[in-house]
């Protein structure tokens, strides 16, 4: 059964004190950095396209392309930022990735930084995470030590700086461009675009802002080859990625497998659904993706597959939930949560998340009418698509998908007078054979 | 409202509502829709401010792009430039954008309070006026409102009730990008984001009234005009800035005889839509308590007892028919009609070229400047400014004292010219322009004049820009301002430096009246038209028109002389209208003069010590009360209607008119249109120019003490800035600036002593030589003149006590 597993960025993470320099060059870390150092810049970049490698921080858009906009005629600094503001409710795939193995994100970040012929690369990281940003730091020191940053890196010539950022508090500062404001200085919100980053990002100049886990999957691409990545996945979605599993599975975890796995597979993996429950709901890539229910047991896990389904793939944050979960509660935290990280920049985002948490807690108490429902969806029709940046489309999700596929249970709150469920039935500490 | 991108060769045609249109290349979609007569609701958008795509208002469907593929969502207009081909359906033609426009309009007001029927915007409010036309009747928001305590004061002067924000951020762009003064800031975040300022740091802006002014809601109030009327009551007339020598448009709001409020009016090729706030609020002096209502004349008890128009006209005809030699003083404040009222009436009921509007420190050399190098020119325009490669400021600080000059520059040094300034110190405005410091102590601007082609003579090209030096070529632009009058040498030196280079030369002055003033002859050597005095053929040209037998030949005394010549008896009478001593170079010898004179006619707004002093006392309209013409800086005439017509309130060239028909001299006119008539039919000289007396700097002087700098601020004790207390709050403490050294050894309090005594006032260090100390011209007791020094005179500093 775990023969399904291609553990790669993970590999390492159950190596004695995985996240030192030692430990990690024992197992052949930075050497992928020479093996690039032998290469043109353009190469690295052919064989990160070639690779397959799509972005991992949600979107999915191909990493070398990406690379391949930077205009390398312009005479201004080239700049790599590395999104590790990992924010997204029930995302945690880059925090663990920093803890266990950050030198696998230094190297990305050299390896990448010389391909776009960056000389200066930034990790923003989220700032309550405290415990790692001194990890990465103590990486990055470690790495300036051994003379795998600073200048002439292993004797090739080139200089590389590597600054790590905390982040101020902010979900939206994993909006690259809001990102970009942060690491300026300012307040985190969404830039206008055009100029796209790339062309004028980080101080005006064209910048490459990537994922955690997409910058950290570079050295294996370069050191075991381009084919070897595209060989796993699925058509259009290659390679392996961190799936992480959290909620109401008896093993949570992040499990690295191909792209295109069933959550049927990776619940078997997690020894299966909590002991006498069974799945009722699912979210494939963190809150802002479309819920999804038990018929979606056997959609393959990658972009197109997920997407056809109605959801997007988006961070692979699986988070379980059983039948004692009320999704009506569910997705009033969830609306919480973007009402109050909604930066406030343009109206729809600011007062539609506003609403809707006024309506979905009566809804929750058993105010309102059937009506309510639709003037949920009405609004989450005026919100989808009308906002500055991605942030709003993600808070109507679980709002539009829970009445989709609960609109019964919507209901029953109604006619209940209120909440059907116990609430401390879902709760990892429920006395057992609590039931709903 | 929009404005039009200046380039409009280059086209692209889109189709928006499916008619097809041309459209400058890169023009916004939301700006195009409005050639084709289609209004996109809006509220973040401003044509003079960047694009931001905030509010999300102005939502309409893109089905083509422009390369056969449409957005799949709606479109911000106000950010996405056209391009060739595109199809745009507006909420007129696409179900799709009325919608997402509708959803955004009850987005924005479920949290606003929908007070409109206490709001001051009610009635003329977007949010008002686009919900109804693009929103729905009634909102499903059943829910809590965010709330506010209101409101809080951003500034003396502005106010903010926050709940009423949209948060759409005009106001915080318009302080960044137009004003520099990015004292408001958007703070917090979510439905809690608001605007906020830093607490130690208020938002004392001079233009910090045109946020109240493009508010597209009734968040920004001012302490002046809150809760003071209704814009349905209200009545708006055209109106011209009577503050400084921009001209700007303003549009007059009133209501029943009073003036409620004053805004910016919008003309690109003057003060686009923005004024300073002297301009906006600065209207009270016209309804102070002791504006004067009728004429005055001096009784057999010594007492001034009221009398008839006709009684005075009589009184100070007599009086002055009596009283000799008489000259004319007229202050810089007045309409080019009514200047040139007193300028006929000088020569032709007085015969006297002993005429002068500058009640300030001036020079002979001015005198000569103005009438070679000023008098009918204008070379120089706003734009001109925008488009010069370099603008050289001497005796000029434009955020004081020409605001929109100051906007203008701004603008101009974010797209390259480079703004170079003669000054004693690197201001806070020319630091707002990125402006270049030619450090210069008072007395030395003819030196750093001359000093500027010298360098750029030494320039080997490649070294210019770490040289620090200035080029100055034919793309260049010289303003220089009034208070060079102080500066021997000068303007002689920029008249040089102008005619060495080819560089365009203006001159700026600091009142509204002055420009028009030098036009119509209110100076000793010229007369109306820029006729020089000297000249025999143009006072023939001049009396043939005004149909007299010959003009006074010899040149006339300047203010100065003029007060001399009073006090020593060779002239008696006095036609004085709007000068206040405590503003000339003498205030002392100005008093002395007004009591030595044998009869005295005064023309004034509200009651001064002149008026006191006077023996014919005659009320004059204020700028609302008339209509008239500015002339501004550039040489633009700015004509504007009366306000009101008020019967017994009469522009000065009435009241002169009717003195000198008592005379038995008339003028020809009582009415500004009939003035008007005879200065066009007059017309401007076109014989020779009277050439210019130029002087030689002079060796350096003194070196005991400090030399003294000092201007004006835009908010300052100025008399017709009277009656606002929130205006005057908002305007920057008095300070003496002194170079560290010299701050470090007497500070933080000084006490200057001059010739004319001791002020002690706070100080600050800054970029200024050792040997000079700035304070502000008339932002402490009377003034420096009054109470410090005389012009172009030292000072000592002491370290000050506290008391």
């Amino acid at each position: 059964m775990t023969d399904v597993l291609t553990p790669v960025l993970t590999d390492n993470w159950d190596a004695e004190r995985s996240w030192t320099l030692a430990s990690y060059e024992s197992r052949g870390g930075y050497a992928a950095l020479d093996k690039a150092f032998g290469m043109a810049p353009d190469a690295i970049i052919d064989a990160v396209k070639e690779s397959g490698l799509r972005g991992r921080g949600g979107a999915g858009f191909p990493t070398g392309m990406k690379w391949g906009f930077i205009p390398q005629d312009n005479p201004k600094p080239k700049y790599l930022v590395v999104n590790a503001d990992e924010s997204e409710p029930g995302t945690c795939k880059d925090i663990p990735l920093m803890m266990a193995s950050p030198h696998t994100l230094v190297e990305g970040v050299i390896i990448s930084s010389y391909a776009i012929r960056a000389t200066k690369a930034f990790i923003y990281i989220r700032g309550e995470v405290l415990h790692v940003i001194r990890r990465v730091q103590r990486a990055v020191q470690e790495a300036y030590l051994a003379g795998h940053l600073g200048t002439n890196i292993h004797g090739s010539g080139y200089d590389l700086d590597i600054v790590v950022h905390a982040g101020a508090g902010a979900y939206i500062c994993g909006e690259e461009t809001a990102l970009l404001e942060g690491l300026e200085g300012r307040r985190g919100q969404p830039r206008l675009r055009p100029p796209f980053p790339a062309v004028a990002g980080l101080y005006a100049s064209p910048t490459v802002i990537n994922n955690v886990e997409s910058i950290a999957s570079v050295p294996s691409i370069i050191a075991n080859g381009h084919s070897w990545f595209a060989s796993m996945g699925t058509e259009k979605s290659k390679g392996v990625g961190i799936f992480s599993l959290s909620g109401h599975v008896k093993r949570p975890g992040q499990y690295e497998a191909p792209l295109g796995i069933t959550l049927r597979t990776l619940i078997d993996l997690a020894g299966g659904i909590r002991e006498g429950h069974e799945l009722k709901f699912w979210t494939p890539g963190g809150s802002s993706t479309p819920l999804l229910t038990a018929e979606h047991l056997d959609v393959p896990l990658d972009f197109e597959g997920v997407g056809a389904a109605g959801s997007m793939l988006g961070t692979r944050a699986l988070q379980i939930f059983d039948d004692t979960t009320c999704v009506v509660r569910a997705t009033l935290r969830w609306t919480e949560f973007y009402k109050h990280e909604s930066c406030g920049k343009c109206t729809p985002c600011r007062e539609g998340t506003w609403w809707l948490v006024q309506v979905l807690a009566a809804l929750e108490k058993g105010q309102g009418t059937e009506a309510d429902l639709d003037l949920l969806l009405d609004q989450c029709d005026n919100i989808l698509g009308r906002s500055f940046c991605a942030l709003a489309d993600g808070a109507v999700s679980p709002v539009a998908s829970s009445i989709q596929f609960f609109r019964d249970e919507y209901v029953a709150h109604l006619t209940h007078g209120g909440c059907p469920f116990d609430p401390a039935a879902a709760t990892v500490f429920a006395p057992a054979g609590a039931t709903a | 409202m929009s404005t039009t991108p200046e380039k409009t060769d280059d086209l692209v045609t889109v189709t928006i509502d499916g008619i097809q249109t041309s459209v400058p290349k890169g023009m916004l979609v939301i700006r195009a829709a409005e050639q084709v007569g289609v209004q996109i609701p809006r509220f973040c958008d401003h044509p003079l401010l960047a694009p931001v795509g905030a509010c999300r208002q102005c939502l309409v469907d893109i089905p083509d792009a422009g390369n056969g593929r449409g957005f799949p969502k709606p479109q911000a207009s106000c950010t996405l430039p056209v391009a060739e081909g595109m199809v745009v359906n507006t909420q007129a033609t696409s179900p799709v954008a009325d919608k997402a426009q509708q959803g955004i309009m009850e987005f924005l007001l479920i949290n606003h309070p929908l007070d409109c029927p206490v709001c001051d915007k009610g009635g003329e409010c977007p949010l008002q006026n686009q919900a109804m036309s693009n929103g729905r009747g009634e909102s499903r928001f059943t829910g809590y409102k965010r709330t506010y305590p209101k409101p809080i004061n951003i500034s003396a002067q502005v106010l903010l009730d926050r709940e009423r924000c949209i948060l759409c951020a005009r106001c915080t762009r318009f302080s960044e990008q137009i004003a520099g003064d990015p004292f408001i800031a958007l703070i917090e975040r979510g439905a809690l984001q608001q605007v906020g300022i830093y607490e130690r740091e208020p938002f004392e802006s001079y233009f910090s009234g045109n946020t109240i002014q493009i508010c597209p809601v009734g968040a920004l109030t001012s302490a002046d005009y809150r809760f003071r009327s209704r814009p349905f009551d209200l009545v708006s007339t055209p109106s011209v800035a009577e503050h400084d020598a921009c001209g700007s448009a303003i549009r007059v709001d009133h209501r029943r005889g009073k003036v409620m409020r004053r805004l910016a009016g919008n003309d690109p090729e003057v003060n686009e839509e923005w004024i300073t706030d002297k301009d906006r609020f600065g209207f009270h002096y016209a309804t102070e308590p002791d504006r004067l209502t009728y004429p005055q004349v001096r009784d057999e008890d010594g007492s001034l007892r009221p009398a008839s128009w006709t009684e005075a006209f009589a009184v100070a005809a007599r009086g002055l028919r009596a009283a000799g030699s008489s000259a004319v003083l007229t202050g810089g404040r007045v309409t080019a009609e009514d200047a040139f009222a007193y300028s006929k009436f000088a020569r032709v009921a007085l015969g006297t070229n002993d005429v002068d509007f500058r009640s300030r420190p001036l020079s002979a050399e001015e005198t000569s400047f103005l009438a070679s190098e000023v008098v009918l020119r204008s070379t120089v325009t706003y734009a001109d400014l925008e488009a010069a490669k370099t603008v050289v400021l001497a005796g000029l600080e434009p955020e004081d004292e020409a605001g929109m000059i100051f906007l203008r520059l701004r603008k101009a040094s974010t797209k390259g010219t480079r703004v170079v300034s003669i000054a004693p110190y690197a201001s806070r405005g020319l630091t707002k322009m990125s402006g270049q410091l030619v450090r210069t102590a008072p007395g030395a601007e003819a030196a750093a004049l001359e000093g500027l082609t010298s360098h750029a003579a030494l320039r080997d090209g490649s070294s210019l820009a770490s040289s620090g030096t200035v080029e100055i070529d034919a793309t260049a632009v010289i303003l220089v301002g009034e208070r060079l009058a102080t500066s021997p040498g000068a303007l002689s030196a920029a008249a040089a430096l102008a005619a060495r280079t080819g560089a365009r030369l203006a001159w700026v002055p600091r009142r509204a009246g002055d420009r028009g003033a030098v036009e119509t002859g209110c100076l000793p050597n010229l007369l109306p038209g820029g006729r020089p005095v000297a000249d025999p053929a143009a006072r023939v040209d001049a009396a043939a028109t005004w149909g007299v037998e010959g003009l006074p030949e010899a040149p006339g005394r300047d203010a100065d002389a003029i007060v001399a010549a009073l006090r020593s008896g060779e002239l008696g009478g006095l036609v004085v209208g709007g000068v206040d001593p405590d503003d000339t170079a003498d205030p002392a010898a100005t008093r002395a003069a007004l009591e030595a004179a044998s009869f005295v006619v005064a023309l004034e707004l509200r009651e001064t010590e002149v008026t006191r002093l006077a023996d014919v006392v005659f009320p004059v309209a204020p700028a609302s009360d008339k209509a008239g013409t500015f002339v501004t800086w550039e040489g633009r005439p700015r004509p504007f209607p009366a306000v009101f017509a008020k019967p017994t309130s009469l522009p000065d060239l009435r009241i002169l008119s009717g003195i000198a028909e008592e005379m038995g001299s008339p003028l020809g006119f009582r009415t500004v249109e009939e003035a008007r008539s005879q200065m066009e039919e007059m017309g401007p000289w076109d014989g020779e120019r009277a050439a210019l007396d130029a002087v030689a700097a002079p060796a350096a002087g003194s070196t005991e003490g400090l030399a003294l700098a000092t201007w004006k601020l835009l908010v300052d004790n100025g008399s017709m800035q009277d009656g606002d207390k929130a205006y005057r709050a908002t305007g920057r403490a008095p300070v003496a600036r002194l170079s560290r050294a010299t701050y470090d050894a007497v500070g933080p309090t000084v006490t200057l002593t001059g010739d004319r005594g001791s002020v002690t006032l706070p100080a600050e260090p800054a970029d200024l030589d050792d040997g000079v100390v700035w304070v502000p011209a008339n932002s402490f007791g009377n003034g420096v003149l009054a109470d410090l020094a005389s012009p172009g005179s030292r000072v000592t500093v002491a370290k000050g006590s506290d008391s």
